[in-house]
């Protein structure tokens, strides 16, 4: 029998960033014992390198914002397959969410009347992102911890989840390993929460830490629950793209909103010549116009490099495609420009995006204030993950949760900028209480001794093949051939016939990776937990093939060069990833149900 | 694009003993320490044990000890350094080492638990929210600025050297608890803990945290000191202490 100790829950929170921080909060508050896991330290989780800002309808600052605006920007944003009823929720409930940090601790940008300030972004009509000047997701993951640790829960730190445990249906707990001595833990629970964040490490350019490796994901779907909208992923129009070992690292948005432009080679600005037909009425059609829109003037129209992600990212890949990009394989992103406009701009500058500024200082030696940055498209978020009920963020599975990036609904096929950090504590909130709930309803399952030695067993194998004599290959190699896959064959610009060819790799890579060796022990051993993040990543790989196979069209994020349309067929449908009896991965198209009337009315409103 | 190579001298081993380890390999253009410690594992020592995350700068994971320096693994670029001899690559030495460069920081966040949380006085407006002017967080904004990497409690020969981990807590949570006792809307009282159980007056003020901050937060000048003055100002200041004599006799 495998030697393990044993916890016991009555809800598990995996993932410590602000879903799985919040979640836990909310869960504590309902009176019940809670567990949460982090893959890192507290307080290192991904969303530390969010930087814009929180979107929420507080109207600080344009009083004409309300959550009905915010709403028609989230499904204008996710080309209308958003699920309705999560962005309803959220466009609602993020103002709350906000001040409730404030309560906690946080401390946000002020306007002049001392109130919390807000930014302009991407697709948000009004100025809508509270904000810490570009370092904003420090400011929530640091409040939510130092509250969080006050409030009971056990907090478990550098444990990687093995797999879900099952009783029947539903879900009884996890198995987990702890870094630093490489022993395996069961936690018992009631109900579990999925927050483990996003999937970038899939793709070879990519915003994401080691961790992105979609681990809820790999984990739900083990378990039997349903993904939907797996082939939209985010790529972010602005990551560095120089030196080379930085490439990839996120340039926020935020530069954008304080003013900054992107230009070719030519110097031109070119998204001025790319507004699509549905923005053209709220986008500015020159300069000056754009300019007044980032100085706060009410009745001007908002820039053209403040249109929704998907499109800038393809409009940069079209530059550099057809050969006007920067020196490194870019564009330039310019902020010193604003020079020209107001007199202390280096002084600005540097108070408005200190964290811009440093990381271009230091990592590139460009000073922001002076020069034009070099960007290009990288990966960054994942819309799609596992599917949950709207309102109480519940899977198929009966007691499993899951909140924030893994999973899926607000987004649609595009997320707005700001709206992943209010997405995190409006829905982490909701999972944490419905957890809770299920909790107090539900007794405990059971985790059969079968279920949990398999499990061991499994994670253990590749130091047996290591242990053996021949030269079996490292994890490395098959993670890293992946990604290199997934970016040139599945990445922004698609195509049919790439894309099988992708699932044909995959294939390859599942008998890699089930082949694949470490060497040396199980304490603090990197090639190990490289060899099991790795079947996550290739759930997910598979799922976003496959679902991008079945979309023939192209829509929000997901752009295919052989249907370059949007499509009738495919307009109120989303893709639905399931695991079938045989252990295959099967997709299907499922409708989108039918929006209220008072919803609709609302987008008529604003269009 | 130029490539040369350079060798990375790293500390292998866990607490029972261990030894440097030479790595040679190919560098590039831009390339950050980090980045290095990332070939040699992915090709020579697939076990070599480092914590990382955002590698940006921003999350505080990847500290050490780089030619005997305390830095972030991440932000420092190789062309920074001398390449003709050795680079070497230490964990921290303030805390108990679990293996390779990867140290037991726990100690930080029991210390952080201890401290007083933040309370706020009642909100100002009657919809729950509260008013602050922007320069008036200015400072509040900078001590939040910290990423937790501790560099500065590696760095504090109180923790270094001295090993009073049970007295003092050193300069990340000195700075901790100016942002709260500066936050405007901070009621909570945290000048007794900070002068007994925190140990305030051990910190001699030789600004060896503030010299390697990787946020550059200014941290013996805007924090400590300052909240020398407070302390000093309710339990020193000669006419308070005579004030309180004659209120403690009824």
């Amino acid at each position: 029998m495998p030697d393990y100790e044993t916890h016991e829950h009555d809800v598990l929170i995996i993932g410590a960033g602000g879903a799985g921080l919040r979640a836990a909060i909310e869960a504590s508050a309902a009176g019940v014992r809670v567990g949460m896991i982090c893959k890192s330290l507290l307080g290192k989780a991904h969303t530390v390198m969010a930087e814009g800002g929180i979107a929420a309808a507080l109207a600080n600052v344009d009083d004409r914002d309300n959550w009905k605006v915010h709403f028609s920007d989230t499904m204008r944003g996710g080309q209308y397959v958003n699920n309705w009823r999560m962005a309803e929720l959220h466009a609602k409930e993020a103002p709350d969410r906000v001040r409730e940090l404030e309560k906690w601790g946080a401390v946000f940008d002020r306007t002049p009347d001392g109130r919390i300030l807000q930014r302009n972004f991407g697709g948000h009509r009004y100025p809508r992102l509270a904000h810490v000047g570009d370092r904003t997701g420090l400011e929530l993951i640091r409040t939510l911890q130092d509250h969080g640790v006050h409030q009971g829960i056990d907090v478990y730190m550098e444990h990687t989840v093995v797999t879900l445990l099952k009783d029947g249906e539903r879900v009884s707990g996890a198995l987990a390993y702890e870094r630093e001595r490489g022993r395996f833990k069961v936690f018992k629970a009631k109900a579990v929460v999925l927050a483990t964040g996003g999937l970038g490490r899939a793709f070879k350019i990519t915003s994401n830490s080691w961790e992105g490796t979609g681990d809820g994901v790999g984990l739900g779907y083990d378990a039997g629950a349903e993904l939907i909208d797996m082939e939209f992923v985010q790529f972010h129009p602005t990551g560095m793209v120089w030196p080379p070992s930085v490439v990839g690292i996120l340039v926020t948005e935020g530069v954008r909103g304080e003013g900054g432009i992107l230009t070719n080679k030519e110097g031109k600005r070119f998204m001025f010549d790319s507004i699509p037909d549905n923005y053209k009425s709220q986008t500015a059609d020159n300069a000056a116009e754009g300019w007044r829109y980032c100085q706060g003037d009410k009745n001007a129209r908002r820039p053209p490099e403040l249109l929704t992600r998907d499109h800038v990212a393809r409009c940069i890949v079209r530059e550099i495609k057809e050969g006007r990009g920067s020196p490194h394989g870019g564009v330039f992103l310019d902020i010193a420009w604003i020079k020209e406009h107001i007199k202390d701009s280096a002084e600005h500058i540097q108070r408005k995006l200190p964290s811009m500024y440093h990381q271009f200082k230091q990592l590139a030696d460009i000073d922001i204030t002076k020069e034009p940055m070099e960007v290009g498209p990288t990966t960054h978020y994942a819309m799609g993950g596992i599917r949950v009920d709207p309102d109480s963020q519940m899977s198929n599975v009966p007691g499993l949760f899951a909140a924030g990036e893994c999973a899926a609904g607000i987004n649609g096929a595009n997320r707005l900028g700001g709206n992943s950090l209010s997405d995190i504590i409006v829905f982490g909130k909701r999972a944490g209480e419905y957890a809770a709930k299920f909790a107090k309803e539900n007794g405990a399952g059971q985790a059969s001794e079968g279920q949990i030695e398999a499990a061991v067993s499994r994670a253990l194998e590749p130091f047996e093949r290591g242990a053996g004599k021949g030269g079996a290959e490292g994890p490395y190699q098959v993670q890293s051939d992946l990604q290199e896959m997934m970016q040139d064959l599945v990445g922004i610009v698609r195509n049919g016939e790439e894309m099988e060819r992708a699932l044909e790799g995959l294939g390859k890579l599942w008998e890699r990776a089930d082949k694949c060796a470490v060497h040396g022990h199980r304490e603090y051993n990197p090639g190990w937990h490289t060899a099991i993040d790795l079947r996550n990543l290739l759930t997910c790989s598979e799922a976003i093939t496959r679902s991008a196979i079945v979309r023939k069209e192209s829509r929000g994020a997901h752009f295919r060069e052989d249907c370059e349309n949007k499509e009738a067929a495919f307009a109120n449908v989303n893709t639905v990833v399931s695991k079938a009896s045989d252990g295959t991965m099967q997709v299907r198209l499922e409708p989108i149900p039918a929006m209220p009337d008072h919803l609709k009315q609302i987008i008529e409103e604003m269009k | 694009m130029k490539t040369s190579t350079a060798t990375f001298s790293i500390r292998r081993g866990n607490a029972d003993g261990g030894k440097f380890e030479d790595y040679t390999t190919e560098i590039s253009e831009g390339m950050v320490v980090l980045d290095a410690v990332h070939r040699i594992q992915a090709t020579q020592a697939n076990d070599l044990a480092c914590r990382w995350n955002c590698k940006a700068g921003k999350c505080g994971s990847c500290s050490a000890e780089i030619n005997g320096v305390p830095r972030l693994m991440c932000m420092t670029r190789l062309n920074s350094l001398p390449l003709d001899k050795p680079v070497t690559i230490e964990p921290m030495k303030t805390f108990p080492l679990v293996k390779d460069l990867v140290t037991d920081v726990s100690w930080n966040f029991r210390v952080k638990k201890k401290i007083k949380p933040f309370k706020p006085r009642p909100p100002d407006a009657p919809d729950g929210t509260w008013r602050m002017a922007q320069e008036d967080i200015d400072r509040v904004q900078e001590f939040r600025k910290c990423i937790e990497c501790f560099l500065c409690q590696d760095v504090c020969h109180v923790l270094r050297e001295h090993h009073k981990h049970e007295e003092f807590i050193g300069p990340r949570f000195l700075v901790y608890a100016a942002a709260l006792e500066m936050h405007p809307l901070d009621t909570e009282d945290r000048l007794e803990d900070l002068k007994k159980a925190d140990g305030i007056g051990y910190c001699n003020i030789t600004k060896c945290c503030t010299k390697v901050c990787p946020e550059d937060i200014t941290i013996t000048d805007n924090a400590i000191i300052p909240l020398k003055e407070r302390v000093v100002d309710r339990y020193y200041d000669p006419v308070k202490r005579l004030l309180r004599r004659f209120r403690s006799k009824p």
